[in-house]
């Protein structure tokens, strides 16, 4: 039987009917996973793994109600600390790190027995757009192994759309759920800022990293959502307002929901066929019954991008500080003395990526250039919060292309210095504000340097702050109307 | 003191920079556990403490409110918010690469404590004092080639006071960080040891010129201070090694000096003016502080008497000496010890109206200071810690006062008291230690002791003074010892003037 692509309910029942034990289908994904030459997954936790699903089909043997990821397999990003398992943060300075504790998300998924089987590619210390500043290798897109998966969450797009594994976790700090997403073709749920505790996550930017999740559907990610998301003791970013059970709530009329499309979004320069996409998509908003309302976002399309090269860096910077060889993580051989120990050691684990981004951090954040860069930005960050409040003081959600285009070949972003700050623009000034946003599947475009060759296009949702309940009911609706999250690459002919 | 209003006049400068570990149960940000007894390395440590990729910190509520609480007991003004900053250098002891500190909104600041010098009232300006957390420690083992650290201390809530440059000598520093001490420990934010560590104290020291009106342009650091008696004695060696330079012309330099306890001096650590950027930026990690008026309120309300209300009290209401009352106080577990007798007393004076209600008390405080402290000293143990109950401590002293025990069996008695304790009559029925203060008992013993010492009496009458002595020794051998002095000396006269 084929297990790949089906939506986490269904797995739920056939699990629950004891049509197929945790087991089986653990050893039906390793078995995926291990013939994937996707360069998805960095470590495979198989022995874990299947004591997990042992675990989980005892549970479900037992009488009662089971939780609804029990027996499940998933994989997490592999920035997400798992007790036992090794975490890399895709980064040489982790190469040897096995972490003690587990992140709150896993423990939650743990809670529920979901069974953990392996930890995917990202970019290093999730630095990146394209999932190439791995110490590991780039990840391959399964729509076209030439092609990257986006990034920097690239393993766990590229498993779950290459059908390796039901779901995974991603984390986002400035587009790095919702790019891998679109340019695989899967769901991404990019939740607001303190809506899924970060503890457990290796830090990129404090301010802006939010842990979420990868599936087949909008309904999937509704149920992800119910059990990842609420306030955390170990989190004190984390907000306090109740979860909803947004998969009871899911509505497929769009009637009455206001929908903001703002020009900022459409860029001049953009692939022509993504934009004709996404607006064919917002059309079929509107059969739905969604009004279409006008926005304008010029601050945060402006400046949104300049905010964040310049917040990211210092928070990454400060952040980065902690691997210094002394208590994990690689350490040099060569060190004469303490200084040597520091500077070898970084110098030896970093990638470039992360180097770059902790000589900029440092640079903004010393003195006489504090205020000049990272105040000031502070300051704009705070405008285009405002701009987006008073945005959804007009609508209910904004729609907007994922991404300015489809997945470039792999290579193209060393070539291309800027290619982040353009590829990543459509998402950033929205992580700024903290607000949550999911990409849905909207179709496909052929490659502009490969006519032949298909690619998927995202489709992105945003809402207000909490504002998850609208975002997913706009595109689960979306998803009863079309069937673009069903379509999946022909991975074992693909290219 | 001596005055600097002069203008020929060398005129120290000197400020300091303290750091109290707060005696909360678990860390500034993590729930490891804070334990400045531990001896074992790395057992109070957890992921948050030993910075573990993807940890966060967590900040203790309790810190937070002794922080505060010590801010308002040093008359600081207290925002309405106030926030944590992330204080950046590599050190292997500082396990996060950064120091969660609070850089431009600290809990509090603009305060003033002030202090009792040579009896009058000095004010120091308190600056600010803010929350942040401790280092680990970093252990060189003698003769090895590697170091190791010991993150037991790491991120123990730390309280760093900061005060304006308003000390002008030892004397007053000493008298300051007393001062300090007591109020820390008065409110229960700190054991605030210095021998231990938990209270750690810097001074900054320059020296201005003759008709110099503004700070001098250099200061130097000294450290390694773990008692205020070093404290004052490095104070007074910088003031004098620093004028000695100006007088020749010189400006001493910007240093960081070490004390040296065997030789007495200080000696220059770090003469490296290293110019460290610490590129603080607020820590995002944690959200801002608020301060609502009814917590402050609250607080303000939980504020304890504190020392300069002890020391008015004792004296307007117990008519103690200023020695006495200075003593009492900077023992916080002997001076509630005393209060506890205090109010024993004040029992036994509702039920017996003849008692002296303050000679009772002054006698408790003398017998706190003398015998207890000295027992209490030599055991190295606090009063709460020793059998003896401020019930029968009072009913001791009562006894005393009344003379139904003499002050030398009363030693014995309390000696009994403090090893194992026991209600003071039952000892010193045991002990037979009674004294006789009956009238008739004496009379009749003296009237023996005249009867067959007729050379004596006589002696006495023609004004032999000597012989008065040797009549006493023999009535109160007569009394097998236990007569009361007073009451024989009283009787004997009246005897032997009839």
């Amino acid at each position: 039987m084929d297990f790949t692509y089906l939506s986490l309910t269904e797995l739920r029942k056939l699990l629950d009917k004891k049509q197929i034990s945790s087991v089986e289908l653990t050893k039906y994904f390793l078995e995926r996973i291990k013939k994937s030459d996707l360069n998805a997954f960095i470590t495979i936790s198989e022995e874990q793994a299947l004591k997990q699903a042992a675990a989980a089909d005892d549970y479900i043997a037992s009488p009662g109600e089971n939780p609804f990821l029990c027996g499940i397999p998933y994989a997490a990003k592999d920035l997400f600390c798992t007790a036992g398992v090794r975490t890399t943060a895709a980064s040489k300075i982790l190469d040897n790190y096995i972490p003690p504790y587990d992140a709150t998300v896993i423990e939650k998924i743990k809670e529920q027995k979901g069974v953990l089987l392996g930890k995917t590619n990202l970019d290093q210390f999730a630095h990146g757009s394209s999932g190439e500043t791995s110490a590991y290798g780039p990840t391959k897109n399964p729509w076209d192994k030439s092609r990257m998966p986006g990034g920097s969450s690239s393993g766990s797009a590229a498993a779950v759309a290459a059908g390796l594994i039901p779901w995974a976790t991603a984390t986002e700090t400035g587009g790095s759920i919702r790019i891998p997403s679109s340019f695989t073709g899967v769901c991404g749920w990019k939740p607001t800022y303190g809506r899924v505790s970060r503890y457990g996550v290796i830090a990129m930017g404090s301010s802006l990293d939010s842990p979420g999740a990868m599936a087949y559907s909008v309904e999937d990610l509704a149920r992800l959502a119910e059990i990842m998301a609420g306030a955390d003791g170990k989190d004190s970013t984390t907000g306090q307002a109740m979860v909803p059970a947004y998969s009871k709530n899911l509505t497929v009329s769009l009637k009455g929901v206001r929908i903001g499309i703002a020009e900022e979004y459409f860029l001049e320069g953009m692939d022509e066929r993504v934009k004709q996409t996404i607006q064919g998509a917002i059309g079929e908003l509107e059969k739905l019954g969604a009004e279409l309302v006008k926005v304008h976002l010029p601050i945060s399309a402006k400046y949104g991008s300049l905010v964040y090269a310049i917040v990211a860096p210092s928070e990454i910077s400060s952040n980065l500080a902690r691997y210094d060889g002394i208590r994990y993580g690689h350490v040099t051989k060569n060190a004469s003395d303490l200084m040597e120990v520091y500077t070898k050691s970084r110098a030896e684990g970093f990638g470039d990526e992360a180097k770059r981004r902790i000589m900029t951090g440092t640079y903004v954040l010393s003195a006489g250039y504090y205020d000049a860069y990272y105040k000031r930005a502070q300051k704009v960050r705070r405008m285009i919060v405002n701009e987006f409040t008073k945005v959804f003081s007009q609508v209910d959600v904004l729609t907007a292309p994922t991404a300015p285009s489809v997945a470039q070949k792999l290579g193209y972003a060393a070539n291309d210095p800027l290619f982040g700050y353009i590829t990543d623009q459509l998402n950033i000034p929205s992580s700024l504000a903290g607000l949550p946003a999911i990409s849905v599947p909207s179709g496909f475009v052929p490659a502009h340097d490969d006519p032949s060759t298909n690619l998927p296009v995202g489709l992105q949702i945003i809402g207000p702050q909490w504002g998850e309940q609208k975002i997913f009911n706009v595109g689960y609706a979306y998803q009863q109307a079309t069937d673009f999250h069903k379509k999946h690459p022909r991975v074992d002919s693909g290219k | 003191m001596k005055e600097f209003s002069s203008s020929t006049e060398y005129k120290p400068v000197i400020g300091f920079e303290i750091h109290v570990e707060l005696a909360t149960k678990s860390k500034m940000f993590s729930p490891a556990p804070n334990n400045p007894d531990e001896k074992e390395p790395n057992k109070n440590i957890d992921e948050i403490v030993t910075a573990q990729p993807g940890t966060l910190p967590v900040a203790n509520k309790e810190a937070i409110r002794l922080a505060a609480l010590v801010g308002l007991a040093l008359n600081c003004q207290i925002d309405e918010w106030s926030k944590f900053d992330r204080k950046h250098y590599f050190y292997p002891d500082l396990p996060k690469g950064y120091q969660i500190s609070q850089y431009d909104q600290p809990i509090s600041k603009n305060g003033y404590l002030d202090v009792s010098v040579g009896g009058k009232i000095k004010r120091i300006g308190i600056t600010r004092a803010h929350l942040e957390e401790d280092a680990g420690k970093n252990v060189h083992p003698e003769g090895l080639p590697y170091s190791l650290v010991d993150y037991n201390r790491a991120g123990c809530a730390l309280l760093e006071i900061v005060t304006e440059p308003d000390i002008e000598n030892g004397e007053e520093a000493r008298a300051f960080l007393t001062e300090l001490r007591n109020i820390i420990r008065y409110v229960g934010a700190s054991e605030a040891d210095m021998e231990k560590g938990t209270m750690r104290c810097e001074p900054n020291i320059s020296v201005r010129r003759p008709g110099e009106t503004t700070l001098p342009k250099y200061k130097c650091e000294v450290k390694n201070i773990n008692s205020f008696k070093f404290a004052e004695a490095a104070i007074n060696y910088e003031i004098e090694r620093q004028t000695e330079l100006l007088k020749e012309g010189k400006t001493p330099k910007q240093v960081t000096m070490g004390w040296n306890e065997r030789e007495g001096k200080t000696v220059e650590q770090r003469s490296k003016e290293e110019a460290n950027d610490y590129r603080y930026f607020p820590e995002p990690d944690l959200p801002v502080l608020q301060f609502s008026k009814d917590y402050l309120d609250d607080l303000r309300r939980a504020i304890p008497e504190l020392p300069a209300q002890k020391r008015e009290r004792f004296k307007s209401e117990y008519g103690l000496d200023d020695a006495a009352i200075e003593n009492l106080i900077n023992w916080k577990e002997l001076t509630f010890y005393f209060e506890e007798v205090v109010s024993e007393i004040d029992e036994w004076a509702r039920q017996e109206p003849g008692l002296d209600r303050l000679a009772l008390i002054k006698q408790a405080a003398n017998w706190c200071l003398q015998d207890f402290s000295a027992m209490l000293n030599a055991k190295m143990v606090n009063p709460n810690d020793a059998p003896v109950t401020p019930e029968n401590f009072a009913e001791l002293v009562k006894l005393i006062i009344q003379g139904k025990i003499s002050g030398s069996a009363a030693k014995t008695v309390f000696k009994v008291m403090f090893e194992k304790g026991g209600e003071p009559l039952s000892i010193i029925d045991d002990l037979g230690l009674h004294q006789v203060s009956d009238e008739s008992a004496i009379l009749s013993a003296i009237d023996k002791v005249v009867a067959a010492n007729e050379k004596a009496v006589a002696d006495f009458r023609t004004g032999q003074e000597k012989s008065f002595g040797f009549l006493v020794g023999q009535t109160m051998k007569e009394l097998k010892g236990k007569g009361n002095p007073q009451v024989i000396n009283k009787l004997l006269r009246e005897k032997l003037k009839s």
